[in-house]
């Protein structure tokens, strides 16, 4: 009996092949966009926890106060011995601390006269300790473009768009003209050690990275620093977590009213972050709104015209003597076979396109030539455990209560009726 | 035994609603049908015949009135029991939707048996019997589709009566055939009466049909006009 139904879905186009196409349809988008925005997701908490903000962050209480303007002068001083702190309190954490700053970048000619200048936004980082984990977080081997990474003291990387428009060549010379911790005129020179794209429009247009201990030089920063990130063990931001030891830091050090005293701030308080977390969230109910439930409505009407289409198949096996409950088992169990393949088949497409995305990506630089917001232009996609299951929801849910729904029918009429029906 | 009586309805009446109004598409129709008889139902467009067959088939409800069919009240059986009913001892044969397009004819004349679930090789050799009978053994492997009219027809008779039931019903079975095949497949179900002592009953306004009937029941506007014998067995 169960060969005999799988030939005849086998042998009925309209029966097999259609819905198993709208399920599989249905099931990719859904897998795909749901891949889409999970790695987005990631993406960007990834790019902001690694470039900007860390999982967590220790500022001065000032500098946290106005971090939108790189106040230097506001920033942590005793470095070192607040690492040792750090290590000391969080074992499992990796601190980085960073400086963040503005400036001019004067490229001068032979006789040292300026032969281009622009603004510049800095990132200063641990780059030349052999152990310094901060390559591998800024990604540099990645999105360096031309030349090598800072070797040696007083070598910089600048972006390679900053680069044309400066017309500056690799070995050249580059003047970053800022100011110091304490207000006065800093000027250093450097040599750019090569060129670096980021795919984050506002760091492409401006973006310089250069050693730590160059620029605490250069700024009059000995053993200070603006800023420094921690990043949990396995890289990955664990929000709850860091809530708690956050929470738990800054009590500590409540009652004191001095400005500089050190507190800590999650990824999620960053700037921008909140934001970006809750759009996603908005982004996550938007597939289900949007695929799930119509797609569950395209796929349960399938269903319903499907049966329909079909009643005077029923009523014949009905007049044959084929007992009402056995017909609706038999709907179910063709609907649900059809749900699985289709699923299977979707979800195996879906996460075909997001592993492509996720090894690939989609450059969409040239759509985003006008935003100077912080934002990965490169799409990625990313395939998590849910990936696998997510698009099986519409496509066994819809098909199966599709069915359910109209084999009902079935039981509603007199057999007769359903001959009827098809006579005409 | 040889006389017993199959069916048996007693002011069998059905009413259709329509609307306001309601149809009376049987009104008291009391008849008795014996064992291995060859009647037909015939009368005017609409006088009742497929309502009746289709009662007496079981796939259908009387308003008023009882169909006793072969020991059970069809009026009282629940889906399951008249399901059971029409898979052990009745065969229908339909005019015009008669077989299921996607399998070959092979496969239609088995599906009664895969129902009453005949171990394979049993129903092999059944349905290659039946095929016979209807001299289609040689297009068992054609679809439906790839078959006449008439021959959709007798692959339909031999589905009907593959499984040996005790009646077999038939509404318009010439219907979409010529003279030639209307004689033919007559002339099998009157060697299938014979031989299995199935008892037939048809719907029909076919004069063909009507040639080889020996017991005439005239239906008009729902009741029985005329009930005669025509011919010995
Ligand atoms: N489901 C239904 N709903 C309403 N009226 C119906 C229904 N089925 C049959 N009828 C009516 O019942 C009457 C008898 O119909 P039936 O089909 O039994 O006639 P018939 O003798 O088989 O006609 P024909 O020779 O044209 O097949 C007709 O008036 C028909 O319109
Ligand atoms: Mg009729």
């Amino acid at each position: 009996m169960i060969s005999f139904l799988f030939k005849g879905i086998l042998r009925d186009r309209t029966r097999s092949l259609f819905p198993f196409l709208i399920v599989l349809a249905g099931v990719f988008l859904t897998v795909a966009m749901y891949g889409y925005v999970k790695g987005m997701e990631t993406n960007v908490i990834r790019f902001s926890a690694n470039l900007r903000s860390g999982h967590v962050k220790v500022m001065t209480k000032a500098y946290a106060k106005e971090a939108e303007q790189l106040p230097n002068d506001l920033a942590l001083t005793g470095v070192a011995a607040l690492l040792a702190d750090l290590q000391k309190a969080y074992p499992g954490f990796a601190w980085m601390p960073r400086i963040q700053f503005g400036g001019l970048l004067d490229i001068p000619d032979d006789q040292g006269e300026t032969k281009a200048q622009a603004p510049v936004a800095g990132l200063a980082a641990d780059l030349l300790t052999p152990s310094s984990q901060e390559p591998r977080l800024l990604d540099l081997q990645k999105v360096l473009v031309r030349g090598h990474l800072p070797l040696k003291a007083g070598e910089i990387l600048i972006s390679d768009e900053l680069a044309q428009k400066l017309k500056v060549k690799l070995g050249e010379k580059a003047t970053l003209i800022s100011s110091t911790m304490h207000g006065s005129m800093a000027m250093k020179n450097f040599t750019v050690a090569g060129t670096i794209r980021f795919g984050i429009r506002a760091m492409d247009r401006t973006g310089i990275i250069a050693d730590l201990a160059d620029i605490q030089d250069a700024l009059d920063m000995r053993d200070a620093a603006g800023e420094v990130l921690g990043f949990f063990g396995d890289a990955i931001y664990h929000k709850d977590e860091a809530d708690k030891m956050t929470l738990a830091y800054n009590a500590r050090n409540s009652e004191s009213s001095d400005e500089f005293q050190p507190v800590m701030q999650t990824l999620a308080e960053q700037p921008g972050m909140n934001f970006m977390i809750g759009w996603l969230k908005y982004a996550y109910s938007l597939i289900i709104l949007i695929f799930l439930v119509p797609m569950s409505l395209v796929l349960w009407n399938a269903g319903l015209i499907g049966s329909l289409r079909r009643h005077g198949e029923y009523g014949l096996r009905l007049a044959i003597g084929e007992d009402k409950g056995h017909v609706y088992r038999s709907m179910m169990a063709e609907s649900l076979l059809i749900g699985i393949l289709g699923s299977i088949a979707g979800t195996a497409l879906g996460l075909a396109l997001s592993y492509y995305l996720q090894v690939k990506g989609i450059d969409i630089s040239s759509m985003m030539k006008n935003i100077t917001m912080m934002m990965p232009t490169v799409l990625h996609s990313q395939i998590t455990p849910v990936s696998f299951f997510i698009g099986f929801i519409p496509g066994l849910l819809a098909s199966v209560s599709g069915t359910a729904i109209a084999g009902l029918r079935i039981y509603k009429r007199q057999t007769s009726q359903l001959f009827k029906e098809l006579e005409t | 035994m040889e006389n017993s009586i199959l069916i048996k309805t007693v002011d069998l009446t059905k009413v259709y609603p329509m609307g306001g109004q309601s149809i009376t598409a049987l009104d008291s129709v009391s008849l008795t049908f014996r064992k291995g008889e060859f009647a037909g139902l015939v009368g005017p467009s609409g006088s009742g015949k497929t309502t009746l067959l289709n009662i007496l088939g079981s796939l259908d409800a009387p308003t008023k009135g009882s169909a006793e069919v072969l020991g059970e009240k069809v009026e009282t059986l629940s889906h399951k029991k008249a399901a059971a009913l029409r898979n052990r001892h009745i065969g229908f044969i339909f005019q015009t939707f008669n077989l299921l397009p996607v399998y070959t004819a092979y496969e239609n004349v088995e599906f009664p048996l895969l129902l009453l679930g005949l171990p394979p090789a049993a129903r092999k050799k059944a349905v290659m019997d039946a095929l016979d009978w209807v001299h289609l053994a040689d297009r068992a492997k054609s679809r439906p589709n790839q078959l006449s009219g008439g021959q959709c027809q007798r692959v339909a008779i031999a589905r009907a009566v593959v499984k040996k039931p005790s009646l077999i019903l038939a509404d318009e079975p010439t219907a979409n055939l010529d003279a030639e095949n209307s004689h033919h497949i007559l002339h099998t179900m009157e060697d299938i009466n014979r031989e299995l002592r199935s008892t037939f009953i048809f719907a029909t306004h076919d004069e063909k049909v009507i040639g080889h009937l020996r017991r005439k029941i005239v239906l008009v506007d729902g009741k029985v006009a005329k009930d005669e014998v025509i011919k010995a067995a």
